[in-house]
């Protein structure tokens, strides 16, 4: 099994830890793990914008990477569902569908595909589980609090089985942090109000680190601890996977 | 064309958030009713298979409303029912008019109808001389504010207790300072028990109308449809096209879902099935379009036109709940509003499909599974190709299509971007970077992954 | 004219047509537990529930809980309080009214909502114009949910028909619930308890 992996623009350029731990735990875990080097970004930042018309680049340099594995995994519940939603290219609409079907979150690979049972990681710290809108909505991660589902998560199945690790609670388990990519500026007063807030909910429970399966989140709600000079920091979930004590 | 109205939403939501307590406040009112909707829709083991159903009925109608238009109109004459047709806003209030102008009417009392706050119905009878009294109390409380309802199911759910004490001192003469809602209701009871009795004609809205049978259902939690509508010799019921259902039966799904969405009770206190006017009572019924069929042709957002107006999708949102309904600028706040908006006046209502992360939670609660999120997506790119964007906004995204579409453009700007970060925070650490205002910038690392991989790797 | 406008309109742009559902029968609450469902549904909603066994007990509940003075009306023939009705009364005749008691056809467990048609109310505004609200419920009569209900109401005819589910009540005001918004004030089931089979046998 070949796999690709795509590196979202803002994590190659900003959290390169993230993707790091990401290739690290992937080669762990004994898959054949590949980074094409001329990927950029998976257009979503422009979409979300009403500009899809302009993702036609974008989306061409993605098949052009991509097409070859077997599946491609993402740390980014979001980027992966924008790909999963939109990837498409009139000249190979038909590998467009076929990248748009066997890429995959990180998360979701490593329980659906790899199913993981083990994981030798050390992490002795309270740590806070954001629920990604994208990862969890978008492509069901964990149940909703809105559905009346049987409960289930998978990023919870993987931080549980990591030594010493205590998960807290949360008041609201899974609201939104209001980053929402350029609605982080268009509309800064409710995306910062928001961001705040999902903050308040892991310091008031606790949380040592805030981890999720979604950078862009943990970006936000980063820059606020940070403004807060809150000890508290953010962890890609790879990271905490991934970590030896 | 720059001077658009795009940013509406955000800066009427940037004034409601200068006042923190507030939408704390605000915010917290809000969810409560989101729990006490899951608790309720936790409660039902077969909910989602409910909504599902709910959601089949409801598309049923869209793609058959011609035949169960024509059969309720047909129906509800049968039954003594007048009906009339609207197009558009001002043809439903010329017909509301001239059915009291014929009585010799200048009063009336009206019970919730979010479609007559679409067509500005009040303002427009009030111009024409006739006295109109909402008898909902909370949109009693925002007419005498004169506000518009900030909430299609809790019409004055952005106002404090005090200042409605306020609003009742001023005008129905309670003792200052008093805020107790015990009073204050009973205050209200009294007064428009007044304004019932002494009402020859009474408006409502419309939940259900039942194609099988002309008739139509009207819920309340006070009785005050029910006590405008059996005390008043004429009876207007307005409705938009889409409420129509197919068969009495199909209502057994609604009624199960509309409250428990809406603030998790049960059902609604009243129930009521008009079918026929009462022994020397006029009833009318005014079928109003404005606009509707023109979202039924738009197939990415007719659905749009399954809503049962229960205001879980406002309830649920974490911008709605952080920026008050009147940011919304528009008759129907939240999430629905932003997705029925901009088929009335795409300029107008184009900021409202921005005002959302897309995070799904609306979609996830609505009982007849519209999708709103996706929705509120395919509706930004509409109002962008329809050129209702700015410039500036273009030139943006057009520079970041150029630096994305090339993996060395992106590599460069990349660099500098992070060289700013580490050796120039002061040219993005400003007051024209939005971001920073309320949050820092992510520290710049030294090596980007691609880089760090390439060092580390060379395999391949 | 606006009519032919509007349904050329829908016609043009109405999809493809889809079936409606099949399936709307669910057994939630279970009928074994539907009396005591019933009840917690209605203390739930702010009513209350008076057991009775025969319909003269109701006369006995007014005695303790109403003045000699109060305006008492029910169009349940044969009791106390009865009151005729032609149909031509003025509805505002009825403003004084401080309780009002009614016969009505079944009671939904579920949510305890209460099915009532005109025909059983004298005059369609008196179980809201009451100040005080009675309401008849024989336990045979309780039903499991609204899917049971529209069963019964499907083929019923009716110039006026509701259900009413507890006493008039808002939480407009920051959410505060509060009983007695423009309907009644309080809701009264009189539960006629079946007797029990083996009695009669």
């Amino acid at each position: 099994m070949r796999v690709g992996l795509f590196v979202p623009c803002y994590v190659d350029q900003f959290y390169p830890n993230a993707a790091i731990s990401t290739l690290n735990l992937l080669k762990k875990l004994g898959v054949d793990v590949y980074y094409p080097q001329n990927q950029t970004c998976c257009g979503q930042p422009m979409a979300n914008s009403g500009y899809e018309h302009l993702t036609k680049n974008c989306n061409s340099l993605f098949i052009e990477n991509f097409a070859e594995f077997d599946y491609v995994v993402s740390p980014s519940g979001s980027c992966v569902l924008h790909v999963k939603d939109h990837l498409h290219d009139d000249k190979r609409e038909e590998d467009a569908l076929k990248v748009r079907c066997k890429v995959y979150e990180l998360v979701e690979f490593l329980t659906d595909i790899l199913k993981v049972k083990e994981i030798s990681a050390s992490f002795p710290f309270k740590v806070g589980l954001h629920q990604s809108c994208h990862g969890q909505r978008g492509l069901h991660l964990s149940s909703m609090t809105e559905l009346v589902d049987v409960p289930f998560s998978k990023p919870l199945q993987l931080l549980n089985q990591v030594k010493g690790i205590e998960m807290i609670e949360l008041t609201r388990p899974d609201e939104c942090c209001g980053f929402g990519g350029t609605f982080c500026v268009a509309e800064e007063a409710v995306s910062a109000k928001m961001g705040k807030d999902r903050v308040e909910d892991h310091l008031l429970n606790g949380a040592e680190y805030i981890t999720a399966a979604d950078m862009s989140c943990l970006m936000h709600m980063e820059g606020i601890l940070k403004r807060q000079n809150s000890k508290v920091k953010v962890l890609h979930i790879a990271e905490i996977l991934n970590a030896e004590s | 064309m720059d001077k658009l109205n795009t940013l509406k939403h955000s800066e009427l939501s940037d004034l409601f958030n200068k006042d923190e307590e507030r939408v704390n406040w605000h915010d917290d009112t809000l969810w409560w009713i989101r729990a006490k909707r899951d608790k309720a829709a936790h409660g039902i083991s077969e909910w989602e298979l409910l909504r599902e159903t709910a959601s089949q009925i409801k598309n049923n109608v869209l793609s058959n409303l011609y035949n169960y238009l024509i059969e309720f109109e047909s129906k509800a004459q049968a039954n003594g029912i007048k009906v009339h047709w609207a197009a558009n806003a001002e043809e439903h209030n010329k017909i509301v008019l001239s059915l009291l102008q014929s009585k010799g009417i200048n009063q009336m009392v009206k019970s919730k109808s979010m479609l007559t706050e679409e067509c500005h119905l009040n303002q427009y009878l009030e111009d024409n001389g006739i006295d109109v009294i909402d008898s909902d109390l909370g949109e009693r409380i925002v007419q005498l504010a004169k506000e518009p309802p900030s909430h299609i199911v809790l019409p004055c759910i952005h106002k404090k207790k005090e200042e409605i004490g306020q609003i009742f001192h001023e005008n129905l003469g309670t003792e200052a300072g008093v805020s107790d809602p015990q009073i204050l209701t009973e205050t209200a009871r009294i007064h428009l028990r007044e304004t019932f009795l002494t009402r020859k004609s009474a408006l409502t809205g419309v939940n259900f109308a039942i194609a099988e049978t002309g008739e139509f259902v009207v819920c309340t939690n006070e009785g005050n449809a029910d006590m405008g509508a059996h005390l008043a010799d004429i009876h207007i019921a307005c409705m938009g096209i889409e409420k129509i259902i197919p068969k009495k039966k199909h209502l057994s799904v609604f009624l199960r879902l509309l409250t428990r969405s809406a603030t998790g009770q049960p059902i609604t206190t009243y129930s009521s099935h008009f079918k026929k006017p009462r022994k020397g009572q006029e009833m009318h019924i005014v079928l109003v379009d404005n606009g509707r069929s023109i979202q039924l042709g738009r197939e990415d957002f007719r659905n749009s036109l399954k809503c049962i107006r229960c205001g879980a999708c406002m309830n649920t949102c974490p911008v709605y709940r952080r920026s008050g309904g009147h940011s919304y600028h528009n008759a129907i706040a939240g999430p629905i509003g932003a997705i029925l908006a901009p088929n009335l006046d795409m300029k107008e209502y184009a900021d409202l499909p921005f005002a959302s992360t897309l995070c799904g939670s609306c979609t996830n609660v609505c009982p007849v599974k519209i999708d709103i999120h996706d929705q509120l997506y395919k509706w930004r790119q509409v109002i962008v190709k329809e050129g209702n964007t700015t410039v500036a906004k273009t030139i943006a995204m057009k520079v970041m299509d150029f630096t994305l579409s090339s993996p060395t453009r992106f590599k460069l700007a990349g660099k500098i971007g992070r060289w700013t970060l580490k050796h120039a925070p002061f040219t993005v650490n400003n007051q024209f970077n939005l971001w920073f205002k309320n949050r820092e910038m992510p520290e710049a690392p030294k090596e980007s992954f691609s880089e760090w991989y390439k060092r580390n790797n060379t395999e391949k | 004219m606006s009519r032919e406008t509007i349904l050329s309109a829908i016609l043009n742009n109405q999809p493809q047509a889809t079936k409606l559902p099949e399936y709307l029968q669910f057994d939630s609450p279970s009928k074994e537990v539907i009396t005591e469902k019933f009840v917690q549904m209605i203390n739930l909603i702010g009513g209350r529930v008076v057991v009775i066994h025969k319909l003269e007990d109701i006369d006995l509940y007014i005695s303790e809980h109403f003045k000699v003075s109060d305006q008492i009306i029910t169009p349940i023939e044969g009791l106390k309080y009865y009151t005729s009705f032609t149909g031509d009364e003025k509805p505002h005749q009825f403003v004084n009214t401080e309780f009002a008691f009614f016969k009505t056809h079944f009671a939904v467990a579920e949510n305890g909502a209460i099915w009532i048609t005109e025909d059983l109310m004298g005059q369609r505004v008196l179980p809201f114009i009451t100040q005080h609200l009675g309401m008849v419920v024989e336990e045979e009569n309780i039903i499991v949910n609204m899917h049971e209900a529209y069963k019964i109401i499907e083929n019923q005819d009716y110039g006026f028909g509701t259900f009413i589910a507890g006493p008039s009540k808002t939480a407009d005001i920051e959410q505060s619930l509060v009983l007695g918004a423009h309907g009644a004030r309080s809701m009264t089931i009189f539960l006629v308890k079946s007797v029990p089979k083996f009695f009669n046998t």
